[in-house]
C-alpha cells in the first residue's frame, strides 16, 4: 500500500511537457511583474545619464558602468547617515516592541481571565487603523512633548503599529509550549515571574527571534508617513525620506538615485536570502488560523 | 491551569505595559480625533467648538467623489491582488525544479522599504524615458510616449498597479501556505477517479482555500483602504485630484493646509468605514472558525 500511495504521489506530480512549459511561462510572467522595478532600477543605475535621457528607449545599458555607485555619495551627501538612521530607528522600535510584546504574548497564551479576549481583539483592531488617520492628535502630542524633529517622533508612533502582528505571532508560538512546564515549576515552588523568566523565556527564544526579525523588517520597510510629517531635520531622516527629497526635484539624477536605492535595500535582500525559511513561516503564521 | 489571585494579578501585570502604550498612542488619538472634528483647531492658539460645522462643510460633491473613488480604487486593487495571488500560489506549489528559488524571488516587493520600490515605479512610469512606455512603443502598441502619471485615468490605474505589486507577495505566500495545508489524500483520490488537473483545482483547491481567500481579502481591504505611501510618492493625489483617496484627502487638509478640525472630521469618516470593515472581519473570521469546527 505504501508503495502504491507513493506511486500515485509521483504520478500526480508528473507533468506533461506542455504543462511544464505553461508553469514556467506563468512563473516568468508572475516574477517579471514582481521583479521588473528592481531589474529596471538596477539597469538604470548602470546607465550613464546621457543614455538614460535619450530616445528611443533601450532596455540594456550600453557601456554599463558602476560610476553612479561612486558619484552618488557626493550627490546624496547624507546617504550614510540616512542608512544609519533607518537602522537606528528600526532597532529601537524593535526593542520597544519586544519589551512590550513578549510579556503580553505570554499572558495571552497562558491565562484566560475575563476581559482578556476583548483586550486581544482591541490589539488586533489597532492594526486596522493606519497612522494617517491618527496623524493630527499624534502631531499635537509630539509637539506638546517636544519630540518633533527627534528620532522619538518616528519611533514611538511607528512601534505602536508593529505591536498587533508581533503579539499575534508570538502568542501562537507560545501556545505550543506545554503547560506541564508551568505546573512542574509551580510544584517546585517557583514564583510566576521566575517561571516566566527562567523556564518560558529560554524555550520561547526561537519564536522571539522570528518576531524580532519580522518586526525589524516591518519597521525598516514602513518608514514613511511619520518620518515625513514629524521630522524635518536632515540629520534624523531615514533612508526613504532622505531619498524622497531627491525624487521630488525637477532634474532627478536617476542613475545615482537608483544606485543609492540599491545600496539601501541591499541589507533587506541579504536578509531575505539567508533567513527566507524563517521568514515565510514567521510572516504567514501570524495570519494563519490556529 | 493554576488559577489564583496572584496569577490573575500577574497576567494583567504582563499585559499592562502594552495596553498602556496602545492606549496612549492609538486609543487616545482616536478619541481626540473625534473631539477635534467638532472644533476649528488650526495653528492658532485658540480653539473653539463649532458643533457639526466641519461635517456640514466637508459633505459636498467633491467629498462624495473622493469616497467613491476610494472604494473603486480599493476594490480593483484587492481584486487584482487576490487573482494574481491565487495564480502565483498555484504556480509556486507546482513540483517543478527551481520552485524554492521562485519562492524567494517572490518576496522582494514586500521586504524592501516600500518607498524605495515606489521610487522605482516612478521611473518606470516616466513617459519619455521609462520602461513601460518604452517597451510599449518598441512593440508598436502605442504611437507616442505615454506619461502614465500626467493624466487622470492612467495615473489612477498606475497607482493601483503599484499597490497590487506591493500587496501580491504577502497574499501569494499566505495562499501558498493554505494550499499546502490541503490534505494530499484528496488529490490522490481525485486522481485515481480520473479527475483532470483543472477539475482538481476547481473542485478541491479552490473550495478548500476559500476561507483563506475570504480572510485575506478582508485584511487586504483594510490595508488597501489605508494606503498612503504609494499615491503620495507617485502623484500626491494628482493630477487634478484623480488619485485623491480619503487618506490622501485627509492628509492634504490636515497636514498640508493645517486645518486640523476639518481634517479630523474627514479622518472620523474614514474611521467609521474602518470600524465597519473591522466588525465585518471579526464576524467573518468567527463564522469561518465555527464552520471549521463543525
Amino acid at each position: 500500500m505504501a508503495f502504491k500511495s507513493r506511486d500515485t504521489r509521483a504520478m500526480i506530480d508528473r507533468y506533461r511537457w506542455w504543462e511544464v512549459v505553461a508553469i514556467y511561462a506563468g512563473m516568468f510572467c508572475f516574477l517579471f511583474f514582481l521583479l521588473s522595478p528592481f531589474i529596471e532600477g538596477f539597469l538604470v543605475s548602470l546607465k550613464p545619464l546621457a543614455q538614460l535621457f535619450s530616445s528611443p528607449y533601450r532596455f540594456w545599458p550600453e557601456n554599463g558602468t558602476f560610476a553612479a555607485y561612486v558619484s552618488m555619495w557626493e550627490t546624496v551627501p547624507g546617504f550614510a547617515r540616512y542608512v544609519f538612521n533607518s537602522f537606528l530607528i528600526s532597532t529601537i522600535s524593535t526593542c520597544i516592541v519586544l519589551l512590550l510584546v513578549v510579556p503580553a504574548a505570554y499572558a495571552f497564551a497562558r491565562f484566560d481571565y475575563r476581559g482578556m479576549g476583548l483586550v486581544l481583539g482591541g490589539f488586533l483592531a489597532v492594526s486596522m487603523f493606519s497612522g494617517a488617520v491618527l496623524l493630527i492628535p499624534l502631531f499635537r502630542l509630539m509637539r506638546t512633548m517636544g519630540l518633533l524633529n527627534t528620532y522619538f517622533a518616528m519611533i514611538i508612533p511607528g512601534a505602536a503599529f508593529l505591536i498587533p502582528s508581533a503579539i499575534w505571532l508570538l502568542r501562537t508560538y507560545m501556545m505550543r509550549i506545554p503547560t506541564e512546564l508551568n505546573e512542574a515549576a509551580y510544584m517546585d515552588g517557583a514564583s510566576q515571574f521566575y517561571t516566566f523568566r527562567r523556564v518560558i523565556l529560554p524555550i520561547a527564544r526561537p519564536g522571539i527571534i522570528v518576531v524580532a526579525i519580522v518586526t525589524f523588517i516591518g519597521a525598516y520597510s514602513q518608514q514613511f508617513i511619520f518620518a515625513l510629517t514629524f521630522n524635518s531635520k536632515t540629520e534624523y531622516m531615514p533612508l526613504p525620506i532622505g531619498l524622497y527629497a531627491y525624487f521630488g526635484k525637477q532634474e532627478v539624477i536617476w542613475n545615482e538615485l537608483m544606485a543609492a536605492s540599491f545600496v539601501g535595500i541591499a541589507p533587506a535582500l541579504v536578509i531575505i536570502f539567508f533567513l527566507q525559511r524563517y521568514l515565510v513561516g514567521g510572516l504567514t503564521a501570524g495570519a494563519v488560523k490556529q | 491551569m493554576i488559577k489564583s489571585r496572584s496569577s490573575l494579578i500577574f497576567a494583567w501585570a504582563l499585559l499592562a505595559p502594552a495596553i498602556l502604550y496602545v492606549l496612549v498612542i492609538v486609543a487616545w488619538p482616536l478619541v481626540e480625533t473625534f473631539r477635534l472634528s467638532f472644533t476649528d483647531a488650526s495653528l492658532r492658539k485658540v480653539t473653539n467648538y463649532v458643533g457639526w460645522r466641519n461635517y456640514d462643510k466637508i459633505f459636498n460633491e467633491t467629498f462624495l467623489t473622493v469616497i467613491t473613488r476610494t472604494f473603486t480604487w480599493t476594490f480593483f486593487s484587492v481584486l487584482f491582488k487576490m487573482v494574481i495571488g491565487t495564480f502565483g500560489a498555484v504556480l509556486l506549489n507546482a513540483a517543478v525544479p527551481g520552485r524554492n528559488l521562485f519562492r524567494i524571488l517572490t518576496m522582494p516587493p514586500w521586504i524592501v522599504p516600500m518607498a524605495i520600490g515606489i521610487f522605482m515605479w516612478g521611473w518606470m512610469y516616466n513617459g519619455q524615458f521609462g520602461m513601460i512606455s518604452g517597451l510599449l512603443q518598441r512593440f508598436g502598441l502605442v504611437d507616442g510616449p505615454v506619461a502614465f502619471l500626467a493624466y487622470g485615468r492612467p495615473a489612477y490605474w498606475a497607482t493601483i498597479v503599484t499597490d497590487v505589486w506591493i500587496g501580491v507577495p504577502m497574499v501569494t505566500i499566505y495562499f501558498l501556505a493554505a494550499i499546502q495545508a490541503i490534505p494530499r489524500d484528496l488529490y490522490e483520490a481525485a486522481w485515481t477517479d480520473g479527475a483532470s488537473r483543472w477539475t482538481r483545482f476547481r473542485r478541491i483547491t479552490l473550495p478548500l482555500m476559500a476561507p483563506a481567500i475570504i480572510t485575506m481579502s478582508m485584511l487586504s481591504l483594510i490595508a488597501t483602504f489605508n494606503s498612503f505611501d504609494i499615491i503620495w510618492i507617485l502623484t500626491q493625489g494628482g493630477p487634478s485630484g484623480s488619485t485623491t483617496t480619503m487618506i490622501i484627502d485627509t492628509y492634504q487638509t490636515a497636514i498640508g493646509s493645517k486645518k486640523y478640525g476639518e481634517g479630523a472630521a474627514r479622518a472620523v469618516v474614514i474611521c467609521l468605514f474602518l470600524s465597519l470593515f473591522c466588525i465585518a472581519y471579526f464576524r467573518v473570521t468567527r463564522r469561518l472558525a465555527a464552520t471549521d469546527k463543525a
